[in-house]
């Protein structure tokens, strides 16, 4: 279970997350939603270790342990996962390569025997059908010259594979149409277990119409200003996010 | 064994008094080229005099080092030691020519029928500069035996090994020549491996004739002692490709220098390389593409892998002449530094006289790029691999640029031995 207390963090010397307060119990899928420039990607980049953000206070564990004090590889071993809004290119690197490797390196990490190519292979294939994605994905560079929906669903095979415990999907909706969402849902769905979660960022409700959450929150301005049920995110589609910010405030 | 010889310029023309006789070859030549020596000396290695093809890469500790003087057949280390040396040489099942300290050894060797010796046939080819260049000129002087590899025409020679060994001490400038003819084929991977502290000094001058196709792989993977001092001048004919790529692992202070005159229309020269260099190693890349007839096409990239305190340099002039019009040229020199001491130096140079061309140069110095780095360690990749993966893929689009896959797996399987010694 994710656990957060207080967090505060900045970039360059600004303050973007101003007190989060959060939980995430096992099994539970949660929105996040908010306007542009609340802190929702911060949120997601502080929680999975990228440097250039600083935490200025607060906490995070994640199943007993400080998130905050691990190394974004060990974060990843532990369970965390981030799916990119803006996934990264990686020329020169090929897919399947790259994605054993990450299987391997969680793996050994987690004191598991790693797959051999054809063991992973066999896994990849499988996952990447399941995901309707065309099979030379594997073939290309990660990234490279792949449409943006073929990023995001690139994204959702990355977490196929990996089986994370939490997962953090950061706008993985946007760009997609109708087909590509209910693909990105469904791999999500198939993922849900009792010790499963999920941190599910967007900004629409269409997402959770087929990735029902348990909880909704919402972020403005560095801290979650409403907490509430599915219908939460229906009532923000109808009235927007300037009513409930102008309440909060 | 005599006396051992001075040190710097003077010791090689010490030599040079002691062999001109015995020496194959005109001496009319030599005694020229030794007279071009003697006033230029090693570049850096004068006080006060410098060169600016010179520029970032001074021989000066070169100049210091004294060298074995004898010549020749008697190679200083045993041939269990060669044969050592020679497992870090890539297998591709071609025919192999071996020289050790500039000499042919015959029982290494498995050439094919179209092999010469220079030290039979002397050939000191038409393209090279002694007067200008004043290495080519130390190797004019001195060069004892080389290898003349002449394809006849429409005839597709295949893939050979040319390797050179160098020994501790040893001072070496073999005198090679490829020669292609009209509408030949030939692969040449070209090996450089060593021991110890010791002078490789080779020029080779290569003719593409008409239509023909040479591919021109190099594997410089010099000991850490080594001065590596390469100079290479390329003739290419009408419709013919000259397709070069030098990989750069090893030796103390380094040099590639390449000089490709364009000389009928449509002829292609590619000239690529990688180099990869840590502690303190110097590595140069330097090269002239003259462009002198219409519709040539000449590509260059050049990719630098540098780390602790190692310094790459990157010269590149392209010249393209007034009638070469329809002139297609492309130069780029990337570079990554690992380390904060690390140090690239990179001089692109244009010089088009001709109105209707296509040219465009370019240089990329950069660290390794933080979203990356952060994606491949969000997916659970340790920091220390994570780099390796980059730096790996960076390395790999400059090895795309090797078209013969033999060649390419060749040049990947010694990039890979490079990393597990990075690693050991």
């Amino acid at each position: 279970m994710l656990e957060i207390r207080g967090l505060a963090a900045s970039i360059n010397d600004k303050p973007i997350l101003k007190g989060i307060d959060l939980t995430v119990p096992e099994g539970e899928i949660h929105a996040i939603m908010g306007p542009n420039g609340s802190g929702k990607s911060t949120l997601a980049y502080v929680l999975s270790g990228r440097e250039e953000f600083d935490v200025t206070g607060g906490t995070a564990s994640f199943n007993g342990a400080d998130l905050l004090a691990m190394e974004p590889e060990e974060r990843a071993a532990a369970g965390v996962f981030l799916a990119f809004q803006a996934p990264i290119e990686l020329p020169g690197v090929n897919n399947a390569n790259f994605l054993r490797t990450a299987l391997n390196a969680i793996r050994r990490a987690r004191g598991e025997s790693e797959l051999d190519a054809v063991q992973f292979l066999k896994l990849a294939r499988a996952e990447a059908k399941r995901l309707a994605m065309p099979e030379d994905m594997l073939k290309r560079n990660v990234n490279v010259g792949f449409s943006g929906g073929e990023k995001k669903r690139n994204e959702v095979l990355q977490m196929a594979i990996l089986r994370p415990k939490l997962a953090i999907l950061d706008e993985t909706d946007s760009g997609l149409d109708i087909d590509a969402l209910k693909i990105v849902a469904d791999g999500v769905n198939a993922l849900r277990a009792p010790d499963f979660s999920a941190l599910v960022i967007t900004h629409h409700q269409r997402l959770l119409d087929h990735l029902v959450p348990d909880r909704v929150h919402v972020l403005a301005h560095g801290r979650i200003i409403r907490s509430g049920g599915p219908e939460l995110a229906r009532e923000l589609e109808k009235s927007g996010y300037a009513q409930v910010v102008a309440e909060a405030a | 064994m005599t006396a051992p010889l001075p040190s710097g310029a003077a010791g090689f023309l010490a030599r040079y008094a002691a062999l001109r006789d015995v020496l194959p070859g005109d001496p009319a030549l030599r005694d020229a080229a030794a007279d071009a020596f003697r006033t230029g000396g090693f570049p850096g290695a004068t006080r006060g005099r410098r060169s600016e093809a010179w520029k970032y890469t001074s021989l000066r500790p070169l100049a210091d080092l004294r060298f074995q003087s004898q010549l020749g057949d008697a190679s200083l280390l045993a041939d269990d030691a060669i044969t050592a040396l020679l497992a870090r040489v890539p297998t591709l099942d071609a025919p192999r020519i071996v020289f050790v300290d500039g000499a042919y050894h015959a029982e290494l060797s498995t050439p094919p029928a179209w092999f010469a010796r220079f030290a039979e046939q002397p050939d000191f080819g038409t393209l090279t500069w002694p007067d200008r260049e004043p290495l080519v000129a130390l190797n004019t002087m001195l060069a004892a035996d080389g290898a003349l590899l002449h394809v006849p025409e429409d005839t597709d020679a295949g893939v050979v090994e040319l390797v050179h060994v160098s020994t501790d001490g040893a001072a070496a400038h073999p005198r090679h020549c490829i020669r292609l003819g009209a509408n030949a084929r030939l692969t040449v991977l070209d090996v450089a491996i060593g021991s110890g502290s010791y002078l490789h000094n080779p020029v080779t001058e290569v003719h593409v004739g008409a239509g023909a196709t040479l591919t021109h792989a190099r594997l410089q993977d010099e000991a850490p002692g080594a001065f590596h001092l390469a100079t290479t001048y390329a003739g290419i004919a009408g419709d013919a490709t000259y397709d070069s790529f030098t990989l750069t692992l090893g030796g103390r202070v380094a040099r590639n220098e390449v000089h490709t005159l364009l000389a009928a229309p449509r002829a292609t020269a590619h000239l690529n390389g990688a180099q990869l260099l840590t502690g303190s190693q110097h590595a140069d890349f330097t090269s002239v593409v003259r462009h002198e007839a219409p519709s040539c096409v000449s590509r260059q990239t050049v990719k630098n892998v540098l780390n602790d305190h190692a310094r790459g340099v990157f010269q590149g002039r392209i010249e393209v002449a007034r009638v070469a019009q329809k002139t297609d040229g492309y130069q780029m020199n990337q570079a990554l530094l690992l380390s904060p001491d690390a140090e690239i130096d990179s001089k692109p140079e244009l010089e088009i006289f001709a109105d209707d061309v296509k040219c465009s140069h370019g240089a990329t110095v950069g660290e390794l790029d933080v979203e990356q780095l952060f994606y491949l360690r969000s997916r659970g990749i340790p920091d220390a691999e994570a780099r390796a993966i980059l730096v790996r893929a960076f390395l790999a689009e400059a090895l795309d640029a090797v078209t013969q896959e033999t060649v390419r797996a060749a040049l990947e399987a010694s990039v890979e031995r490079w990393w597990e010694r990075q690693a050991a």
